[in-house]
């Protein structure tokens, strides 16, 4: 299971972001999961708690945004939503297909607050 | 990332750069930031160092991936017994427990560096960055690193390798392809190996394995060997000879080269920012899209 490796990766890069910006809280993370990534959504998120304990991104909200399987036909030009095991073009059914979308692994964008946690937000009032 | 080019716009995720734009303020003061970047972006920097190193040593430099026992460790060892007085070799072995197959590596003449990886079913490019410390690359020509047997994780990390080799072995059937896209789709070569096995498993069919991998719109090459008979095995030779003799006319050139099918951080490291320019090297057109 590579999917804690990669939520430590995502953890450190929303880290370094939120430092950039002299964010106190990460609120949201956006990221882009296409089925050909090889990162499966579910898996992520069930590792994700073990990332983010302790961090900025403690009680953010992770979204997954899934990417259809898009080829585009390098014969006829064809553009075909598809499965991610059969990239054939559904117009001609040529295999020699180029992927327009399906393989992302993005973080799309992060939300971010100047203030820290809350616990800390109630200590202040 | 890339903020000019597009490289990195998919219709997927278009919507996020468009609109709004790349910087807009949500209610309750807080900040939007978009990102756009690949998760593996840290894996993918260190990976492009590993390919800078080897270019400037002059390796070629090759990922084998597999499920565990298709036969890497034993098509390396033939390997090694054609090819050891032609091309010095060095393997980097990637387990998650012993030093088995570096054992079995050394045996045969050939430098050889276990890397355990513990609990990581994979290799990542910082493991195999540590691994190269280790190693003398001024002269080596071939440098094999055998992943860690699995379908699955190997595929998502770049090595900073030229190609990537999926073996496919006869006893695991013919549909793999199918059942892991992922993995086969990033194949530059597919093995198809223990062929001295067919004549026992006469479900499995070659022409389907390539079938299967012709619908992953790969137009790879797939060769067929023995590691055990020794059968076929000039394709397979011929191949290396002639990717070790590309390689070098690249390095001729100052260009450098990707595997075919690229994970996503590829694409958008290719397009990083001016101050990682440094050390990437030039890529040749042949590295692009497949
Ligand atoms: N019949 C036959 N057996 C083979 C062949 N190649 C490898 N084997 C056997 O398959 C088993 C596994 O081979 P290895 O080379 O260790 O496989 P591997 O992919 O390196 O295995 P891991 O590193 O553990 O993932 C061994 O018992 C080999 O002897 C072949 O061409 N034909
Ligand atoms: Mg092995
Ligand atoms: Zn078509
Ligand atoms: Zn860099």
């Amino acid at each position: 299971m590579h999917e804690l490796s990669v939520c430590i990766a995502l953890m450190q890069q929303v880290e370094r972001i939120a430092q950039e910006h002299d964010a106190g809280r990460v609120d949201r993370i956006v990221l882009q999961l296409g089925p050909l990534s090889g990162v499966e959504a579910p898996l992520l998120e069930h590792a994700w708690p073990l990332a983010c304990t302790g961090t900025l991104a403690e009680a953010a909200e992770l979204l997954i945004e899934a990417a259809p399987v898009k080829v585009e036909c390098t014969q006829c030009g064809a553009v075909s939503e598809v499965v991610p095991n059969r990239l054939l073009c559904a117009s001609c059914g040529d295999f020699r297909t180029r992927l327009l979308s399906g393989d992302e692994m993005l973080l799309a964008s992060l939300e971010l607050s100047r203030m820290k946690t809350q616990a800390v937000q109630q200590q202040c009032v | 990332m890339c903020d000019t080019c597009g490289c990195n716009i998919t219709p997927g995720n278009e919507h996020l750069v468009r609109g709004d734009g790349r910087l807009a303020k949500t209610d309750e003061g807080r900040e939007a930031v978009t990102v756009l970047q690949s998760l593996l972006s840290e894996n993918d920097h260190q990976a492009a160092h590993n390919r800078t190193h080897f270019d400037s040593h002059g390796v070629f430099a090759v990922n084998l991936m597999s499920s565990p026992g298709a036969g890497k460790t034993a098509l390396l060892e033939a390997t090694i017994e054609s090819l050891g007085d032609a091309y010095r070799i060095a393997v980097i072995e990637g387990d998650l427990e012993t030093e088995n197959d570096a054992e079995r590596i050394r045996a045969c003449g050939v430098e050889a560096i276990q890397i355990a990886t513990g609990s990581a079913c994979h290799l990542d490019a910082h493991m195999v960055h540590t691994a190269l410390h280790q190693l003398d690359l001024d002269p080596v020509d071939i440098l094999f690193i055998e992943n860690v047997g699995n379908l699955v994780c190997p595929a998502s990390f770049d090595l900073g390798q030229h190609r990537n080799i999926t073996l496919l072995s006869v006893p695991e059937g013919d549909d793999k392809p199918a059942k892991y896209p992922v993995m086969f789709r990033a194949a530059d070569l597919v093995l198809l190996t223990k062929t001295d096995l067919l004549p026992y498993l006469s479900d499995f069919r070659p022409e389907r394995a390539e079938r299967c991998l012709r619908e992953l719109a790969s137009e790879s090459p797939l060769l067929s060997l023995s590691s055990a008979s020794g059968e076929a095995m000039e394709d397979w030779l011929t191949w290396l000879r002639t990717e070790v003799a590309a390689q070098r006319e690249r390095i001729r050139q100052g260009a450098t080269l990707r595997p075919a099918i690229q994970p996503d951080g590829m694409r958008l490291h290719s397009a990083a920012p001016a101050t990682h320019a440094h050390a990437h090297g030039v890529v040749n057109a042949t590295g692009g899209e497949g």
